[in-house]
């Protein structure tokens, strides 16, 4: 391998070093703390009013066929 | 449940902690929170519901209540309980063709945790379900975990249930009995993981993973499948349900909300679910939440749509056809609609200065299933076993809930 070579070889390990650590920083937010207000006001909450819709999710799993990634833990019943 | 709520209402609260700044002083909050990384999460508020609920359609009513109170202990302990319960009067399709009409009621308490350690939260609970024929203790644990200056929240979780079936006999004397020859057993466990995540400052997007598998008896004793018996009776003989004793399931959703510029929201969600018997469903749902003055409006449409199980049929050709055998409707292949309406109204409570705020709230959802081969076998006598026309639900869905914060 010619010096040529070792140099390219050297250059390509330092770029491959520097991308993987900048993989590791982690990401900056992008929307600031200040900027979050909306996110405070409860018509932005998934689940506003947890005890409905723990009925409502109750409801649909005792008629579908289907279950789960709702977000909720219900209670085992012979619902039908 | 419990968990979920946490999650949203840490985030809200955190970022509520800029709202009602001037601006010098959001500046001032920020560049605190940039030289504080560390600053840990926010537990939910303390909270208490009370709520009645009534379920109608198909000839089944089920009504009852509901309540959920969640209680901050210091600074990093949160305690939740709740109590649920459903009133059952059934005189459904499947009870008329098989069984008898009933009344019984469904007892469930909850009991929950959750401790805050700098942006870690700690959840864990415990479910009790009790009805004559069927008992369920279900417990649950996770662990969630805020990170990129919070703009994501990820969540681990695992749940275990375990079941007992039973199968409730009537005596000669008229006394239902459980049936001493039957005693099932299932098991359950369940894997979640959850990513919430902060897009823009008017939109956020949660997604859900859920996998789940069961083990045991996982049929309804009570249900029958029936097969074709030509010249006898209606034309068809009913026989008990044959299931597989095991099931696993894959759910995945992703929902997001937006917060448009006049003080409202709209949200989208969508969710992808499939199992080893055979069961494919989508469900896409739409909101739209107002508020006005003291009110809060709420609209949602929902739409669903499965296949049925493989092993699912409504009318088989002979007794004994295949080793597994069901025609529970769960398992038909149908669309379903749902078209929901709620109100809030946010009130004072005169001399009670502990409650920092109040609502009272009513929903109503209409639901209606069309069964794609589902059959009214009541009317096998006037169309003949096979013929009779499919079969639709329309339910009515009344929740009346009043809630405070204190």
């Amino acid at each position: 391998m010619s010096s040529r070579d070792h140099r390219l070889a050297r250059a390509v390990a330092v770029a491959v070093l520097a991308a993987a650590l900048g993989g590791c920083t982690a990401p900056q937010p992008w929307v600031k703390p200040y900027e979050r207000e909306h996110f405070a006001d409860p018509i932005m909450s998934f689940n506003r009013d947890p005890v409905s819709s723990v009925y409502l999710d109750h409801v649909f799993e005792s008629r579908e066929g289907s279950r789960g990634a709702t977000g909720a833990v219900g209670g085992g019943c012979g619902c039908n | 449940m419990q968990l979920a709520q946490g999650l949203d209402e840490a985030r809200a609260v955190r970022a509520g902690e800029a709202r009602v700044l001037t601006p010098f002083s959001r500046t001032l909050l920020a560049l605190c929170v940039i030289g504080a990384p560390a600053l840990g999460g926010v537990l939910p508020e303390d909270r208490a519901d009370v709520m009645w609920h009534n379920y109608n359609g198909g000839d089944i009513t089920v009504q009852g209540p509901a309540v959920l109170v969640q209680k901050k202990v210091g600074d990093s302990f949160s305690f939740s309980a709740g109590y649920y319960e459903d009133m059952i009067s059934s005189a459904s399709i499947d009870v008329k063709l098989s069984a008898s009409p009933y009344h019984e009621n469904r007892k469930q308490e909850n009991v929950g945790v959750e401790y805050l350690h700098g942006k870690t939260t700690y959840s864990m609970g415990y479910i009790h379900s009790k009805e004559p024929d069927y008992i369920a203790n279900t417990t649950f644990y996770s662990i969630s975990q805020d990170m990129f200056g919070d703009l994501t929240t990820v969540t681990i979780g695992y749940r275990r249930a375990w079941d007992q079936i039973y199968r409730d006999i009537k005596q000669p004397n008229g006394e239902i009995v459980n049936d001493p020859t039957f005693h099932e057993r299932a098991d359950h466990r369940g894997y979640t993981l959850s990513i919430s995540q902060i897009l823009t400052r008017n939109l956020i997007a949660d997604f859900n993973y859920e996998l789940l598998t069961d083990q045991g008896y996982l049929a309804n004793p009570y249900r029958k499948i029936r097969y074709l018996s030509p010249g006898q009776g209606q034309g068809f003989t009913l026989a008990d349900q044959v299931y597989p004793n095991t099931r696993t399931s894959n759910a995945a959703s992703i929902q997001m909300k937006y917060y448009l510029p006049w003080r409202a929201s709209v949200a989208g969600q969508y969710r992808f679910f499939r199992d080893t018997w055979g069961i494919v469903a989508h469900t896409i749902e739409a909101g739209y939440t107002q508020p006005w003055r003291q009110w809060v409006f709420d609209g949602t449409l929902r739409w669903y749509t499965q296949t049925n199980a493989d092993f699912y049929s409504d009318l088989y050709p002979y007794a004994n056809y295949a080793n597994f055998m069901a025609r529970d409707r769960e398992l038909a292949s149908f669309t379903d609609w749902t078209v929901g309406a709620g109100a809030s109204y946010q009130f004072n409570v005169p001399g009670a200065p502990w409650i920092s705020k109040s609502t009272a709230n009513v929903r109503y959802d209409h639901l209606f299933i069309d069964y794609k081969d589902f059959r009214n076998a009541l009317l096998a006598a006037d169309y003949g076993a096979g013929n009779e026309p499919l079969y639709k639900l329309n339910a009515n869905i009344f929740q009346v809930f009043v809630s405070i914060w204190f």
